[in-house]
């Protein structure tokens, strides 16, 4: 049995509890806020601001001059946690290695970054989206062109998002 | 004007002697139909309400997603419980199982025979209201335990157990605090009771409001208030169906809609407590001052807004205080407003007879 030593009465507390003053704090508190401004963002009418870091979709990135920055390294492929990505490669007919199948599964992918990070030509990157969706579970597997295609619809954000983030790598 | 409407019906009905004699009959189905179809929409819309003014409370907004604002949030809530399939485990008693929902939300909507709407406007306006509101609430207790023995599950015989156990206790506190407004009042009729607050030294100075039952009786008022809400088990008191202690309680095993009427049961049961509260302490349908825009509202609105009222502190209790042990649940019933309300009776006693008599 635990001992428990009960302390001496106090009127004070007695009262204090008898007036029941801790519930009309607790009720003015909650008045309080039921007066206030409310936190809650209505989606999809308002969002929440997002980071320039932000890890959404990923997406190929060319040069200025068109020409793919990926040389299939397999940097990224190695790093992935997840094994999401898949990477075969060949020379190309101007002798520049490139590859031929660049897949990511985007249902394997943990969003993590680190193909981002590991990429040593910018080639791989996380674009900002975040609203995609697939119907089927082959709608999510995402192979090279539709990377690309993601990279050549999105690249002023992502260039942005790389020039507003780059004063802190 | 409700007596033109029965007029009315008589000559509409007069010809052969058998319709003359069925009028009052289809007269007293039409006031049973005028009090309960208001009753069930407050009901339902009640739910949203708890939840768009909890949500307030809890610094969000509540359901606003569908209709306009969220008003039709109750009819969704309603077609979702409602096309779920009533399972009944093959242990269940057979009868009783379905009787146990149904004892819960008859009697939350019976008491409302008695509550007067106006001068003499209830549909029975009888001599014995206070009494027979108590009875009837007291039938409750049946369905909890009907509904807990019959799923024949340990977790729903053990919640209704404990449930059974905190309605009764504060059944007595209640019904002290009832006595307490008997005394004053000198009836048992509710009508009275609401007459009876009309009058008094603030009343003839038009500031009605400080008549009424709830300045006198202030502590026997803060007792019916808490008791009111132990009874309905609501929050605080809410231990029976605290979701992470023993998931429903006694409902643990009803689906669909059977967990529908109960759950509407809980909402009828909180108005029926907060249109007493305002009938017993805060004068009815009477107006809170005596002079002219309040006196143009009729009577029955004054209630609606005061039980209205009522039924929001129900709601900001639920959003202020953590939940109570069963324990204490039921050393306050017991060691705590007992002792306070035969105290308060002891006190109203002596002052009814004293010299300072303030009730006729």
């Amino acid at each position: 049995m635990s001992s428990f030593v009960a302390e001496p009465f106090s009127l004070r507390n007695f009262l204090k509890s008898f007036m029941l003053g801790e519930l009309f704090k607790a009720m003015a508190l909650t008045g309080r806020y039921a007066l206030g401004n409310k936190v809650t963002i209505q989606y999809p009418e308002e969002k929440t601001p997002r980071s320039p870091r932000f890890r959404g979709l990923h997406a190929l990135r060319r040069y200025e001059n068109g020409e793919e920055r990926c040389i299939a390294c397999k940097l990224c492929e190695a790093v992935c946690p997840a094994l999401a990505i898949i990477i075969e490669s060949h020379q190309r007919d101007d002798g520049t290695r490139r590859t031929t199948r660049y897949d990511i599964d985007l249902v394997k992918c943990i969003y993590c970054g680190f193909c981002e990070e590991a990429c040593p030509t910018d080639s791989i990157v996380m674009t900002h989206i975040l609203e995609f969706h697939g119907e089927t579970r082959g709608d999510l597997y995402y192979t090279k062109e539709m990377l690309l295609a993601i990279g050549d619809k999105y690249e002023p954000e992502i260039a942005a998002a790389r020039a507003a983030d780059a004063q802190y790598r | 004007m409700i007596d033109t409407f029965y007029n009315g019906g008589q000559t509409l009905f007069a010809g052969a002697w058998w319709t003359g004699a069925t009028w009052p009959v289809v007269w007293n189905l039409i006031k049973i139909v005028a009090v309960l179809l208001p009753l069930l929409g407050a009901v339902a819309y009640l739910t949203l309400w708890e939840r768009k003014l909890l949500g307030w409370m809890q610094d969000r907004i509540g359901p606003n997603r569908v209709g306009p604002a969220g008003l039709l949030q109750p009819i969704a809530d309603a077609l979702k419980l409602l096309t779920k399939e009533i399972i009944r485990p093959t242990a269940a008693a057979k009868g009783l199982f379905f009787l146990g929902p149904l004892m819960s939300i008859t009697p939350a909507l019976v008491a409302w025979a008695v509550i007067p709407f106006g001068p003499e406007v209830a549909l029975s306006n009888a001599n014995a209201g206070l009494l027979l509101l108590l009875a009837i609430v007291s039938i409750e207790v049946y369905a909890v335990i009907i509904a807990g023995w019959a799923s024949n599950s340990k977790y729903a015989l053990m919640g209704a157990l404990r449930a059974t156990a905190q309605m009764i206790s504060y059944e007595i506190a209640l019904g002290f605090c009832l006595l307490v407004v008997v005394m004053v009042s000198g009836s048992l009729n509710l009508s009275a009771i609401v007459m009876g607050q009309g009058q008094g030294l603030f009343a003839d100075m038009g500031l009605s409001f400080l008549s009424w039952n709830w300045l006198p009786l202030l502590p026997i008022f803060v007792v019916y208030q808490i008791s009111s809400v132990a009874e309905v088990a609501r929050h605080p008191f809410d231990m029976v169906e605290g979701e992470s202690e023993i998931v429903a309680g006694h409902m643990v095993e009803y689906s669909g809609m059977g967990f529908a009427i109960f759950f509407l049961a809980e909402y009828a049961n909180m108005w029926l407590v907060s249109v007493l509260a305002v009938v017993m302490f805060l004068g009815g349908w009477l107006p809170p001052l005596d002079i002219a825009p309040f006196t143009w509202v009729p009577g029955w609105i004054w209630l609606g807004l005061k039980t209205f009222a009522m039924v929001c502190l129900f709601i900001w209790y639920r959003a202020s205080f953590p939940r109570f042990r069963y324990d204490q649940i039921m050393r306050l019933g017991w060691k705590v407003f007992i002792p306070v309300t035969l105290i308060w009776l002891l006190v109203v006693a002596a002052w009814i007879i004293s010299p300072w008599n303030i009730w006729l």
